[in-house]
Order: C-alpha cells, then structure tokens, then sequence
C-alpha cells in the first residue's frame, strides 16, 4: 500500500511517500504524481518512509523525471529510505535522478554509494 | 500466466526436485558410483535456489546456498558424502520440504523452523571448509582457483514482466550470487512520455558485466521465466569485437548509445568501437547481406571449427527443447473426465452396434458401427494408459521409511524393489499407499527380527525387505516380503481365542490361522511401539484392498519369513466383460477371469454337493439364481463358467451364455452395497442394466458352500 501525504521541505511544499511503491500501487502514484508535478514548479518527494520499491516503482520514478525535463521543471527526491537506497544501487539508476545525462561518469567503479548522490542542483 | 500460478509450478517442480534429491541420497548409502546421484543432488538443490531466488524467497535461498555449497565440495571430491553427512543432507532436505511447505501454506516460516535451519547450516559449515562458511554472494559453480572471467548480460524485459509478477530486481539480487555484477545500467530509453506512459509496462533493460565462473546454461538459467518474451544476449568473456559488434545490432537503441555503455563497462575501447562501426555500415551498405557467420569466417575473425562447434551446440539447445516438451502436466481432474467421457464413448458405441446388428443389411451399416468400436476400443485403451502411473514412485517413498525406521529400532534391514516399472491406474497407487506403509511397517517392526537374535539363528545380520510389483492376467501383484521371523500361529491362534475371534476347540488349517491377522479387533505386539500397534490393524488393510476390488493373502514360514501378496485389478472404470443371463437379466464377468465355459450336466460331479468334475479336477460351483433368490424354474440345459479367482476355480452355472462385452463399470447405489457377489453396475447397449458380478467374493462363496462344517468355525467377516 502506497500513502502519499502533504508535508514539507525547508520551507517548500513537498510530498512524503510512504509503504510501497511496487506494481500494485504505480497506475495511482503516476496519476497522483504526474498531476502534483503539473502544479508546481518544483515536486519534492520525500522517500524516507517508503519501505518497499521495485523495478516498476522505480521505472514511475525514472518517468516522472523525465516529465519534469520536459516542462523545464524540477524533481528531487531527498531523505532516500535503506529500501530506496538498495534499490538504486541495484539497478545503479541514482545517476539517472542526479542530472539529466544518462550514464553517471562515476557509475564505472559499479560499487558507488548512490543513495546520497541523489541531488539536483 | 500471473504470479500465483509461477509459484505454484515452482512448488510442485521443488517437491519433484527434492524427491530426486531424496532418492540420490538414498542410492548413495548403496554401493556404486556416487558421481550420478551426487550430481543429481547438487542440480536439484540449484534450481532449487535459483527459482527461489527468483520469486525473492531469501530464507530458500539463505538455507539452500550452503547447501549446494556443500554439495559443490563433494563434487569436487574435497569432502566424502558419507555417514554422518548424509544424515545431515536428509535433515537438510527435509527442512527444504517444510520450506516448500510453508510457502505452498502461505505461511511465514515459524521461529521453531528457522531455529532448526540455523541449526543444519551450523552442522553443516565443518563442511564448507575455510572461507566458505557464510552463505555471501559466492559463485557456487566456481571452485577454490578457478579462473573468474567477465560476462556481458544485455537484456531488454517484455513489456509484460510486470504483469507477470517477475521482479527484475530479484534477476539482479540473483545474478549477485552468481559471480560478482561488475558493472550495471539500467535503460529506461523506451519510456514512452506524458499519459502514453502505462506504468504496468516494463521499459527495462540491463547491461551488465558480471565476473563469473558459472557457466553460460547457468546464467541463462536465471532468466528462464522471462526468457520468452524478453531479450537476452549473453556474450561471453574474451569474446571477439565481432561478438560485440552482433550485440549491438541486435538491440533496438541506437547504436552510439549502446557503444557508449559497452566502453563504459569496459567490453571494448572506444578505437576498437569506431572501427566497429564503421565496418557494420560498410556491410550494411553491400548488396546480399552475409549471414554472420560467414562473415566471420571469411574475415579470418573465427576459425572454421568454432563456429561447427557453435552450430552443434545450438543445435543440442534445441533438442533439449523438444526432449522438455515430451513430458507435460494434465490435472488429474482432466484425466478423469476424459476417461469417462470414453466410458460413455463406450456404451453409446455399443448401442450403436446393437441397433445396427436389429436393423439388419442396412448397407454396410454394421461394418460401419464395428469400425468405430474397433477405433473407440483404441481411444479407451489409450485413455486408461494415460491414467497408468509406475509403481517405482511409491516403493521408492519407502527407503526413506525403511532407513529411518531400522534405525530407530535398531534393526539393519536393507529394501530390495523389483518391478519399478509395472503401470497401474493412478487412482489405485493412491489408495494402495496407506495399506502398503502398514505392511511394511509391520515386517519391519514384527517382521524381522533384531540383530542379535538374527545373529543366534545363524541369518545375516542385515534383514532384507522385498517389495515387488508384476503383472499377471489382467491383475497387478504385489508383493511385500521379509526374511524374518515368520509369523508365530500358536500366538496367533491363542490372541484370536483369547479375543473371541475363534472358539478354543475349532479345528483350524494353517491357512485359516493365519488369516486370523485380518480379522477386525486383532494385534499381536507385544508391545506397542512408535509404529504399528496404533489400533489400526490389518483388517483395515484388507478393506482397503478390498475396496480396490483386489485381494490379500499371506505366506509364511516360521524363522524364514513372510510373504503378503496383493492381487489388485489394472483399473477400475473400464473392464472387458463376459455377459451371462440369469431369468432374463444380464449379469458380467470379468473376462480375464473367466477360463472356459461348459454344459452343467455332463460334468456334474454331485448336486448334492454342488461339484463338478472338470476333466478330473473336482471344483464348486454355486447357481446365480440361488445365490440372489431368483424365483422360477431353471432351465433344461443349465451352463457353467469357470472362473478363477488367486489360486481358487469355482462353477457359476447360469441359463445362458451371451458372449463378451466391454463395459464401464457404475459403482453401486447404496442400497446395495451390502449385496454380496456384486461389485458394480453398467448399462448394456440396448439401456438395459446389467449387474457385475464380484468374482472374488462369488468363489469364496461357493467354496464355503462344499466346505467341511469345521470351517464354518470361523467368524465369518460378512454375511
């Protein structure tokens, strides 16, 4: 079960993902994410309560920052929860959510740490 | 295919691989080669793991890495499996079973299970050696020094993984225990933008380098639930530029794209690339492509016997394919209904028969309808094989008793099976189970006796159990026997006196004593052991076979052994019959018991009696119309079947003789099921009904008919 609430980051809105992002819950976090996205400027998601994600959770993820590309607007996921950060280390995407090229220059030792790389400056 | 239903099959494929298992760890304590059932153990245990893995089961995983770890060692001729460390395997894979169990349950393995988990794994890491003893990412194929080379993995999953209830991410856990993921990325470049986005597609793919000894089957293994949909290329270590450059065109992105990733993993230098590429549009631009391989040989990239070698073993992966597809899964419910549509098939081909036969000439209608019974005959003798299993299965499930139950008792007792392979319905190994584990459960507890009273008798010290299956005439025998102590007739006869079975002055044979043992009430342990003695007895196992419509009987020699011997029928829905009436009803036997048939009178012996004399041999005979009170006159000229039912003949003179007839056999309504001499129902072409007679219970019956009145002595078990 996915629960997304309203909460917020040093002062900016944001939203607090929590329970799991998997299959079961992707058609509703990529309606309720995508719309959150076209409201605002700039989505923040807080991950720290998500206890489970998978390859689709990730792939909604991987969607919703490319839509934020597209409108020229702003995602950043911070405070990644261990599930998160296993996830991404996995599947060595964190490169993907830090900027906009598709292979991370520091992805090649394949043994990064890419949970706190996560940041879009 | 959805989630529940892929790990359903990986249950009921982890059941048959744990028995594999079971079966290999019990050949090895016989003598022989070990190399066969120690390599069927370690595959079974991998895939085993492996599937766990896919459907993200750790605990499975967890517990059967060290396992396989073990195992590998022992392939590897570095640890003996023997003694002690097959117990511990036993353990083991009966802790795998409880595993498998839970998950089938839906249940969360219990603290009490986890506890004996860590507990095998604990005995078992003296075994692992040094370094090996913590079940980490660890290439199980890669033995201590072995050279570890690079892999490259390039997959693009189905849209419909997902769906499927596959998990890319438990591919990438998974491969982590193969070998070492050097490096990793993940491509989402498929992902369609805004709404078109349907977030239950999977846009994945995977470019991976991976350090492993495992081998190329192996790897490929990993991806066996999505491999159909989904593309894998697997290029192996110290492969050519020519194998990257394949690669490349073979995928659906861009090829700088690709390119880029592969230098990033270190496949290929970015000169190496160029070139690369540049040749592939150099061919991509000639006229006739070449096939690859081809061009590899004229390119002197590969020599002419590798890529032979190559075809070969594309070719052996193909008939692996086929050989995979020989075997398939029907539910047995499917089963059962095909084999009475046929029994349906049956009857209706008979009416049709009987009804051209009325109508007489009618333009070769008769040689039409013989035809299709002829065809319909073939279709039910197929449908009946279809349902016909091998016997080897059960008696193999009785090792493991066998070894486990000698132990406990402090017996030696070694298991011989002969005739693993005779068929019989499915239905009837079902049934046959529970009576089989009772007698053997009895030879081994009363049956053979310890070893130092075999030892004071002269005998081997090892007891030796016989389990034996053959076919004869139409019926399946088998045979459970020991070379123990034989059964005790005074003690038998004095429990049955003592019990009221029997009165103290009957005169009894042997014979009789020693069916004693089936009389309901009666046990003679003297002790009540773990085993037998649980208030079932052997009674029960006579019902049960006599439901099976089979019957037991019992050799024995004192300090010799003891033989039981069932005689079962092949099947229970379909027989070959022989009709005969009765005051104008049909009756049928089965044929294969029936050995000739005759006129009464000239062969009558004594009426008084009821004996005929049969070409010297003096056998009973009993009238149908008397055994169910048929009212009315018999006819002048009386007939007689001789059937045989074991070891016993006996007459059933009939008014006439109709000749053969297959038919289905309906099982009695409940009224009737008390009625003795009958054993079914089925319906004649012409819709009649006609009553199948119990020729087991017919010969009994006409054999206590001329019977000495002494034998009457015994309680009778029905009346």
């Amino acid at each position: 079960m996915l629960r997304i609430e309203a909460t917020s980051h040093e002062g900016e809105p944001a939203l607090l993902l929590q329970g799991e992002l998997d299959i079961y819950a992707v058609l509703e976090a990529r309606d309720r994410l995508g719309h959150a996205l076209h409201e605002r400027e700039a989505l923040l998601l807080n991950l720290s309560g998500l206890e489970g994600l998978d390859t689709a959770g990730v792939q909604v993820l991987v969607w919703l920052k490319g839509e934020a590309a597209r409108l020229g607007k702003t995602l950043l996921l911070f405070a990644h929860s261990p599930a998160v950060v296993e996830v991404f280390d996995l599947l060595q995407v964190a490169g993907l959510f830090g900027d906009t090229i598709l292979i991370a220059p520091d992805a090649h030792d394949g043994q990064g740490q890419p949970g706190h790389r996560v940041s879009t400056s | 295919m959805d989630l529940d239903a892929a790990r359903q099959t990986y249950i009921i494929e982890a059941r048959e691989l744990l028995e594999a298992m079971e079966e290999a760890l019990l050949a090895l304590e016989e003598a022989g080669d070990p190399t066969e059932p120690v390599n069927a153990m370690f595959r079974a245990v991998h895939t085993i793991k492996g599937s766990a893995g896919l459907f993200g089961l750790d605990g499975i995983v967890h517990f059967a890495h060290t396992v396989e770890s073990v195992l590998d060692r022992v392939r590897g001729h570095q640890v003996a499996l023997e003694g002690e460390l097959i117990g511990l395997m036993l353990e083991a894979h009966d802790h795998l079973g409880g595993l498998i169990a839970d998950l089938q349950a839906d249940q969360p393995e219990s603290p009490a299970s986890r506890l004996q988990g860590e507990q095998i794994l604990a005995r078992l890491a003296p075994h692992l050696g040094g370094g090996l003893t913590k079940a980490a990412p660890q290439a199980p194929e890669a033995p201590e020094g072995a050279v570890r080379e690079g892999w490259h993995l390039s997959i693009r999953f189905g849209r419909d993984v997902f769906r499927n209830g596959m998990d890319p991410l438990s591919f990438v856990r998974f491969l982590g225990t193969l070998g070492r993921i050097t490096h990793l990325t993940s491509i989402f470049s498929s992902l369609p933008q805004r709404e078109a986005f349907e977030p239950e597609d999977c846009h994945l793919g995977l470019e991976i380098e991976l350090d492993t000894a495992a081998s190329r089957a192996a790897i490929e293994d990993v991806f066996e639930f999505v491999r159909e949909d989904s593309l894998i290329q697997l290029v192996p270590p110290n492969a050519l530029v020519e194998d990257y450059l394949r690669l490349i065109r073979a995928l659906p992105e861009e090829e700088r794209f690709l390119g880029e990733i592969l230098v990033a993993g270190g496949c290929l230098t970015a000169h190496e690339l160029s070139q690369a590429l540049a040749v592939q549009k150099q061919e991509a631009r000639q006229e006739g492509a070449r096939l690859l391989g081809t061009i590899l040989i004229e390119d002197n990239a590969v020599p002419p016997p590798v890529v032979a070698a190559a075809l070969d073993k594309q070719k052996k992966a193909a008939e692996r394919q086929t050989q995979e597809l020989r075997v398939i899964k029907v539910s047995a419910d499917k089963l059962d209904r095909l084999v009475d549509l046929v029994g349906e098939l049956v009857i209706a081909g008979a009416t049709a028969h009987a009804r051209a036969a009325a109508a007489q000439g009618g333009g070769g209608l008769l040689e039409a309808t013989q035809t299709v019974n002829k065809l319909v005959e073939e279709i039910r003798d197929n449908a009946l094989s279809l349902r016909m299993v091998q016997i080897g299965e059960t008696f193999n499930r009785f090792r493991r008793i066998v070894r486990d139950v000698s132990k406990e008792l402090g017996k030696a007792i070694e298991l011989e099976i002969h005739g693993a392979e005779t068929e019989l319905d499915k239905t009837i190994v079902e049934k046959l189970s529970d009576p089989l584990m009772h007698i053997v459960r009895n030879a081994i507890d009363h049956g053979i006796e310890p070893v130092d009273v075999r030892q004071a008798r002269g005998k081997p010290e090892s007891g030796t159990l016989f389990l034996q299956a053959s076919h004869e005439a139409g019926s399946i025998i088998i045979e459970v026997s020991d070379d123990g102590g034989g059964l005790n007739k005074d003690r038998i006869l004095a429990k049955a006196i003592e019990r009221g079975l029997v009165r103290a002055d009957a005169e009894l044979t042997d014979n009789e004593i020693i069916n004693l043992i089936f009389e309901p009430g009666f046990s003679t342990a003297d002790a009540v052991s773990n085993l037998s003695g649980r208030g079932v007895g052997m009674d029960v196992v006579r019902r049960n076979i006599d439901e099976l419509r089979g019957t037991i009987e019992v050799e024995t020699a004192p300090g010799q052994g003891t033989t039981m011997r069932m005689r079962l029928p092949l099947t229970l829905a379909i027989i070959d019959g022989f009709r005969v009436e009765v005051a104008g009803a049909s009756y049928v036997a089965p044929l294969d018991v029936v050995i000739e048939c005759l006129d009464l009178a000239p062969f009558l012996e004594s009426e008084e009696n009821h004996l005929i004399n049969l070409r010297g041999e003096v056998l009973p005979f009993l009238r149908l119309r008397e055994v169910f009170r048929i009212p009315g006159e018999r006819p002048r000229r009386e007939r007689v079947v001789v059937i045989q039912h074991g070891e016993l003949r006996a007459g059933i003179v009939v008014d006439r003789l109709m000749g053969e007839f297959q038919t289905v056999i309906k099982p009695l309504g409940r009224l009737f099921r008390g009625a003795r001499g009958l054993g079914g129902s089925t319906i004649l072409g012409t819709g009649e009904v006609a009553l199948i007679l119990d020729v087991a219970q017919l010969v009994q019956l006409a054999a206590e008919g001329t019977a000495a009145p002494s034998r009457r002595a015994l309680a009778a078990p029905t009346h």
